[in-house]
């Protein structure tokens, strides 16, 4: 146990008893009571850590009532704090007071699980449409989440703006390109923009209830669609909860193979994406460039692990798919290659005047605020933050193989597409050093469902930044409740946040320097 | 800007031409595609898509049939943001609850004769996320669909040739 951990542990149990939960695995686990929820919020926020995550569980089939959770991240290892609610009033103290990031993940667990943060300021729900029947929660077991759904009549109550010149653009959930769906809505003055107010849950497919119906071979199968750019992340940060809930070691050769890929669906989505912003900059030619390599990289993974998108590569105990010597030489072609043209395509981003006009200082998240509502992944490297769960945590194999981790501290447009730049470098560099040393041996462990009532936390560096899982086994043997915490369920609430003071007409290229999952948000 | 034409020049024309091997599996469905639609487009076809509740998988590989190696433009193909000028509406996703009138809207809008293709292998029966309180599975169940794409996700191989293949109605 790391110091700060047990000054924090020490400021807790000051107020009342803190039991510690030894059924959750992958994090260190206490109860409190309900009333010192918010305490234990206060002393991390004192401390200056990040709350990592907050969510609610039913325990209803446990004999007990609800739970809910927050998850903190500590010098490298996360610390999860439960307090346990009665079923006839499941109320709770708001973190929001504390926390920033609690305000959606409150709204979510009101919605959806149906228990009261007491003292949060906006009482709007989140995800669950104002058509849902209000007593509609889905998360709790008693909710028959094979029944379709009817339609009741209600408003979202928007925000306003109001003043002489002021009009609203709102745009979405339709929206003109090929991407997902979602709600914007602008307040503006002549082109500026006052206000931004997104509205998601366009593309709720109820996935954490999903979860529960599924098998745990199945479940992986959905992980692996949470987010389909983020599919190796997502599969991989699943199977590690599940591995840390049943204690299963995977083999060596195994977490280097999960992490090539890893690797190489960071650099196939930062080519894509980089590509994207300079062609909302009306650079199309480096669009199609970047579109070039992009592919490439697509057709060596369907190469060597039969799937352009590698779904399905990563399961319980390990990997589905070995690297043959044939394969190796693929990807160190791929790497030479794709490196070099990258580079000579770098030079021209970087020459390019009317790039710099457009990418400078537009769409700025400055530090303070991306600490406020505890942004991750390359927005937080943008604007100042060094986190990288790679690093911070060293989960195997990024402890022999430390990565660099890029740190830019404007917050705009350029440090969002400059830090995945030198993200594509670094990445191949670490999968030309895994391959370099890639153990033999199996590639997969031998794994059996949890016992009843464990469970299990994890957390990767998926491309977007940290992707969290929350894994709990029912009285059944199967899931009784799986929490996913996508990079975009916190990294949305920057975009309101750096579009105050832009054009509209920038939200496009801000937004597309973002790329933040719907789907991986809305769940 | 010299970079630039050189970049050009080194890079050549690298669009493929279809692999001829490589099927696409396609649901040709119901309704018999009217001879007026198959007409009319000759060789231009305006698509106005909708996400409709995907992982964005789907997306992924529609994006890359824009990409020059695919380049679906050669065949006359090109998105539209308005479903007004739209001959086809492409969906991906199962239905999702929150996405239904949405989808519905836009085909509403879209003009006579209007043709439905449903991309990948949720739109064909929800797929992984199945049917549920938030899920209507199959983009079937919302708005008549003419020919279902199948892949998860389909290839932009397989989602070209089954584009092709729905419009020649065969
Ligand atoms: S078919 Fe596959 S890739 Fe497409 S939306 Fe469904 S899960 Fe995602």
């Amino acid at each position: 146990m790391n110091e700060k951990m047990e000054s924090v542990l020490k400021a807790i149990s000051a107020r009342g008893p803190l039991e510690a939960d030894t059924s959750v695995k992958g994090a260190s686990a206490y109860r409190v009571q309900t009333e010192l929820f918010g305490h234990a919020a206060r002393v991390m926020k004192d401390q200056g850590l990040r709350l990592v995550a907050e969510w609610a569980a039913d325990e209803t089939l446990f004999g007990r009532g609800f739970a809910v959770f927050a998850a903190y991240a500590i010098d490298g290892s996360y610390l999860v704090i439960k307090a346990e609610l009665p079923v006839d009033d499941p109320t709770f103290q708001s973190l929001t007071r504390h926390y920033g990031a609690a305000f959606r993940f409150e709204r979510q667990i009101e919605s959806l699980m149906g228990l009261t943060p007491a003292g949060h300021p906006d009482p709007r729900p989140w995800i669950k449409h104002e058509d849902w029947p209000r007593d509609a929660w889905p998360l709790r077991k008693s909710f028959d989440a094979a029944k379709p759904m009817e339609r009741v009549s209600g408003e979202y109550q928007w925000v306003r703006a109001e003043g002489e010149g002021v009009f609203e653009v709102p745009v979405g959930p339709v929206h003109a390109g090929i991407i997902e769906p979602g709600h914007f809505r602008f307040q503006a003055v002549g082109e500026n923009i006052i206000n931004l107010e997104t509205r998601f849950g366009y593309v709720h497919k109820g996935i954490e209830k999903r979860f529960e119906a599924l098998s745990w071979p199945q479940a992986v199968r959905l992980a692996g669609r949470v987010s389909g750019d983020s599919t190796v992340a997502h599969a991989t940060a699943f199977c590690m909860a599940l591995e840390e809930a049943s204690g299963c070691v995977i083999p060596e050769r195994a977490s280097y193979i999960r992490a090539i890929m890893m690797e190489r669906e960071r650099i196939a989505n930062h080519l894509g994406d980089i590509g994207a912003i300079c062609n909302d900059t009306a650079l199309a030619f480096l669009h199609y460039q970047f579109s070039i390599l992009r592919e490439k990289v697509l057709r060596t993974n369907k190469a060597v692990f039969g799937h352009r998108l590698m779904m399905d590569s990563v399961c319980p105990g390990g990997v589905l798919k070995d690297i043959q010597v044939a394969s190796i030489d693929l990807m160190l072609e791929e790497a030479r290659s794709v490196s070099e043209e990258f580079e000579r395509l770098i030079r021209i981003y970087e020459n390019n005047p009317s790039m710099e006009d457009r990418l400078y200082n537009t769409g700025v998240l400055s530090p303070e605020i991306a600490k406020a509502i505890g942004a991750v992944g390359f927005v937080a490297r943008s604007s100042g933050q060094a986190l990288d769960v790679r690093k911070d945590t060293g989960y195997a194999p990024y402890a022999k193989h430390c990565p660099k981790v890029p740190l830019l501290s404007s917050g705009d447009v350029h440090a969002r597409a400059w830090v995945r730049v030198e993200e594509v470098r670094e990445s191949y560099r670490l999968m030309k050093e895994f391959i370099g040393s890639l153990p033999s041996g199996p590639i997969a462990a031998e794994w059996g469902p949890p016992q009843p009532g464990a469970s299990g936390f994890s957390a990767v560096e998926g491309w977007r930044g940290e992707v969290v899982y929350w894994v709990s086994c029912g009285p059944d043997g199967n899931i009784n409740r799986c929490m996913v915490r996508d990079a975009s369920s916190v990294n949305w609430l920057a975009i309101e946040q750096a579009i105050h003071g832009n054009i509209v007409p920038d939200f496009p290229l801000c937004n597309k320097s973002f790329n933040q999952s719907y789907s991986g948000h809305d769940l | 800007m010299l970079r630039i034409l050189h970049q050009i020049f080194r890079t050549g024309i690298v669009t493929e031409p279809l692999d001829t091997e490589a099927e696409a599996r396609v649901t040709i469905v119901g309704r018999e595609l009217e001879k007026e639609v198959l007409e009319r487009f000759r060789r231009s076809l305006t698509i106005r898509f909708v996400d409709s509740g995907s992982c964005n998988g789907c997306e992924l590989e529609l994006v890359a049939v824009n990409n020059p190696l695919y380049d679906c433009e050669r065949f006359g193909i090109h998105f539209t943001a308005s479903p007004r000028f739209a001959d086809m509406l492409l969906v991906t996703g199962p239905v999702s609850r929150n996405m239904e009138i949405a989808l519905k809207r836009t085909y509403d809008a879209m003009p006579h004769p209007k043709m439905v293709v449903a991309l990948g292998d949720c739109a064909f029966d929800g797929g992984i996320f199945g049917e549920s309180y938030a899920s209507l599975g199959s983009v079937g169940n919302v708005v008549p669909v003419d020919a279902y794409i199948h892949g998860c996700p389909p290839s932009p191989e397989e989602i070209l040739k089954g584009i092709l293949k729905a419009v020649s109605g065969c």
